[in-house]
């Protein structure tokens, strides 16, 4: 099983193999999130759907990074690609906001799939060659004059917050809390069955060993371009719910820095791991606030530091740890 | 046509400078088969430390030497304690490495010297040579400077000893150890005059577009674009590269998509070449790992 | 005292041993044949003298402990190992790699005099001096492989099947080089063969390797004479 740590020793388990404790975990993580809205205000659920936003753009980006070994240094590109249809679809033709999700996911799905192709035929290297070329340039073509009445140029576009349908007496902060919840479980539930089914083994069997997998039939080339795809549906949709969320796309909000914050979320979130991508996002999302404070440079240093380290310290991340804390507990209780 | 004749000069001196960050990243790559993401932070650094060498009084020259020698053992010095300790761990968690590097050393640049725009000196004289009306001194001195570092190094690596262990090190490292060659000090004088030559680039292309923290980001991508057209393992290639990237840039800015859209330029070359050529023109074909 | 000897060698390529507690010798001047089939461990053996694989025992060059060495001093140390694959630079001329073997010396005048000899040893080499590497024949790279490892002025040759993939014809060429380079020069070599008739030729002393372990060793004409190596590897 890919989500397990080395070294971590058997523990009782419900009949589908997942951990009694994990289980019970997840049930109360949930049970806490739906109830939020009641004990907060509306400045923290907002934060709160920000993270839960970005655990969605996390979760795609590791489904290719960590489950299919392959880098991508542009994903910030996708998120904007996501938040920018969403806008557009909204301001200038005046689609409902839940409608423009699909179509942020499925443009950013075709836009990966047929950016993937070419490079992930070669070395991973060349796709994160090309995906850090992509995160670079795409900021300067949003802000292109030449398609300024579409995308409000340098001075973006501006959204108002949907309000809760149904006359539910929700405020749109809250709605829109509830509303990235429900696809981010749906995205979790959907991204776990990908990872457990025979998708998932087959891109973990390309990441570990190509050649072999190639020799057993597996479409090496096919299944990194639909698995990029993928990856880029999740992070569109999950801009688009920025968009939406934040009220407001403008090129500079989409750089490089951005797609660099991603792969750093994965890397402290733990890479192949999908609970990874919570922990992650609540790392993007607070460092960069409280570093941001001491100094201007402070959240590049901290996250240059994270990722140099990573390797020497903690190489599964905040989910690894979890999951070692966690099973050698049961034992310490028993003594 | 003067204008086009301009661009093209002007292009030729952009060109320099993105051949020689191109060759950086070559000869980093047939070493360890790695792409030095890290290439134009490190240049970065090099350039503000000339910066400030120059500000505190020291003349352009000696600063000039003084930051190519101290971004060579710099050079060295990442090669042996971030790198590597990293040589041995999954491509993966090298291209994070990478990554680390680069942004730790903006966040360096940006932390020690703030993020406001400097100027930076250029050693040529202001005028045009000749009061001609089509090349500045400055570009003409870029060229020239990037001719004459290029010819140091060929020389360098075709007939010296040193240079020769370093070219068998590129290509066999197993073979070299069994004639007697310290792999491990090979590798790191080659970040070494790595990180000399993206001084040297960074200290040129500065006077051009301005000191601050986001300067070699574009040059950076060009120079990829550059090294993967002219092969990535091609070190003739990466000048031949570096040069025809700087016209396209200037003339399919000027004349095709306008000047804003001009970093498309780069992404487009990267995915055309990986789609068409892989391994661009003078490269050996890009193999996958094995 | 022997210029090589190797004692309770244990050595693998990480998941278990392939060699099993080897004990070899080399005399200064003298060749020692190591025969034996594929699989047996004698490529390992050769790599673990020079430190290129994990191993541990006791490896002594001239009374000096070279087994926790790094390979790049073993070779400064004057022990040549000419590679299974023949390891050539093939990017560079046959100058360079020629030149290549000479890295470590730092008398110019010896180098130059060894060109000299490798020239006159191999006068194929010459012919092709500024030739790619790669572009070279079979036959002409082993000499290349060879002439690199003479270039090292070594005091111990550890030649891995310099007769492998190559016609009868070159592979007699090469021997009777080999011959005379062993008179000429009192460098002692370690020569690992699948051919035994040619290798017991040149050497003489000679053990026998079956998975990792020896089975028989003595001079070159007691291993020829016994009948279970004659029917094994001899063809007898």
């Amino acid at each position: 099983m890919v989500e397990s740590a080395p070294g971590i020793h058997p523990t009782p388990t419900t009949r589908t193999g997942v951990p009694r404790w994990r289980t019970a975990a997840v049930v109360i993580a949930v049970v806490a999130a739906c109830a939020l809205p009641l004990a907060a205000d509306d400045y923290r659920v907002f934060q709160v759907t920000l993270v839960v936003i970005d655990a969605v753009a996390l979760l795609g980006l590791n489904l290719l990074t960590g489950y299919g070994g392959q880098i991508s240094l542009g994903h910030g590109a996708f998120f904007g690609i996501g938040a920018y249809t969403t806008a557009i679809l909204v301001h200038r033709f005046g689609f409902p906001y839940w409608a423009t999700l699909p179509c942020a996911g499925a443009v950013c799905m075709v836009a990966g799939f047929l950016f993937g192709l070419p490079a992930l035929r070669f070395d991973g290297l060349y796709l994160a060659l090309a995906t850090f070329a992509l995160g670079v340039v795409l900021p300067q073509v949003f802000k292109f004059r030449g398609i300024e009445s579409f995308t409000g140029g340098v001075e973006g576009i501006s959204l108002d917050k949907p309000h809760a349908p149904l006359g539910l007496p929700l405020s749109p902060d809250q709605w829109l809390y509830l509303l990235s919840l429900g696809v981010a479980a749906a995205g979790f539930l959907v991204a776990r069955n990908i990872v457990r089914g025979p998708t998932g083994r087959a891109i973990v069997a390309i990441r570990d060993s190509p050649i072999a997998a190639a020799s057993v039939g597996i479409d090496t080339a096919m299944y990194k371009s639909v698995t990029f795809g993928i990856s880029a549906l999740y992070t569109g949709v999950a801009g688009g719910l920025s968009a939406l969320a934040v009220q407001f796309v403008g090129p500079d909000s989409f750089s490089a820095f951005l797609s660099i914050s991603l792969l750093v979320g994965i890397v402290v979130g733990g890479l192949a791991s999908l609970s990874g991508a919570i922990y992650g996002a609540i790392f993007i999302q607070f460092v960069p606030n409280v570093a941001g404070d001491l100094s201007k440079a402070a959240p590049g240093a901290v996250y240059g530091l994270v990722l140099l380290l990573s390797i020497y310290a903690l190489p599964f991340g905040v989910s690894g740890l979890v999951k070692r804390i966690a099973s050698a507990l049961p034992r310490r209780l028993k003594k | 046509m003067e204008e086009f004749l301009h661009q093209v000069v002007s292009g030729l001196a952009n060109g320099g400078v993105y051949a020689s960050v191109a060759l950086a990243l070559v000869m980093i790559y047939r070493a360890t088969h790695l792409v030095n993401f890290a290439q134009g932070e490190m240049a970065l650094c090099s350039t503000y430390l000339a910066s400030a060498l120059i500000e505190a009084g020291v003349p352009y020259w000696l600063a000039f030497s003084a930051t190519v020698g101290i971004s060579f053992a710099a050079g060295m010095l990442i090669e042996r304690v971030i790198i590597r300790p990293a040589a041995r761990a999954p491509v993966l968690s090298v291209v994070i490495v990478f990554i680390g590097l680069m942004v730790a050393l903006n966040s360096l640049a940006s932390w020690v010297f703030g993020t406001t725009i400097r100027t930076f000196p250029s050693p040529f004289p202001a005028r045009p040579p000749f009061g001609n009306h089509y090349i500045g001194s400055h570009e003409l001195g870029v060229v020239g400077v990037t001719l004459g570092m290029m010819l140091l190094l060929y020389t360098f690596f075709r007939h010296t000893s040193l240079g020769l262990a370093m070219r068998a090190v590129a290509q066999n490292q197993a073979s070299s150890r069994l004639v007697g060659i310290r792999v491990g000090r090979m590798l790191a004088l080659g970040w070494g005059l790595a990180a000399a030559v993206g001084a040297v680039a960074g200290m040129m292309v500065a006077p051009v577009v301005f000191l601050d923290p986001s300067m070699m980001g574009g040059v950076l991508l060009y120079a990829f674009a550059a090294a993967l057209l002219g092969g990535i393992d091609s070190p003739g290639g990466a000048v031949v590269g570096g040069f025809v990237v700087g016209v396209l840039e200037n003339v399919v800015g000027a004349y095709l998509i306008g000047t804003e859209l001009k970093l498309t330029v780069a992404l487009a070359l990267i995915v055309g070449v990986l789609v068409l050529r892989p391994a661009g023109l003078f490269g050996s074909v890009a193999a996958t790992r094995v | 005292m022997s210029l090589l000897a190797v004692r309770s060698l244990y050595a693998g390529y990480g998941q278990g041993d392939v060699l099993h507690g080897i004990d070899v010798d080399v005399a200064a001047g003298g060749v020692t044949a190591v025969l034996g089939s594929n699989g047996a461990g004698k490529t390992t053996l050769l790599r673990a003298v020079t430190g290129m694989v994990d191993h541990r025992g006791e490896v002594t060059l001239q009374g000096r402990r070279i087994d926790k060495t790094p390979t790049e001093d073993i070779a400064r140390l004057g022990v040549a190992h000419v590679p299974e694959g023949r390891g050539t630079f093939v990017h560079l001329t046959t100058e360079e790699n020629l030149r290549l073997g000479a890295y470590s010396r730092r008398d110019r005048p010896g180098v130059a005099a060894d060109f000299d000899r490798v020239y006159q040893y191999f006068p194929r080499l010459a012919e092709r001096r500024a030739q790619q590497a790669g572009t070279l024949s079979g036959g002409e790279q082993q000499m290349l492989a060879i002439g690199r490892g003479l270039m090292l002025r070594p005091k111990l040759v550890v030649m891995d099947e310099p007769s492998f993939g190559l016609a009868p014809l070159v592979v007699e060429e090469i021997y009777r080089i080999l011959r005379d380079v062993s008179a000429a020069e009192r460098m002692g070599i370690l020569l690992v063969e699948q051919n035994a008739v040619i290798a017991l030729q040149l050497a003489d002393h000679a053990c026998v390797l079956e998975t990792g372990r020896v089975v028989m060793s003595g001079t070159a004409q007691e291993v020829r004479a016994d009948e279970s190596i004659r029917r094994a590897y001899l063809g007898l």
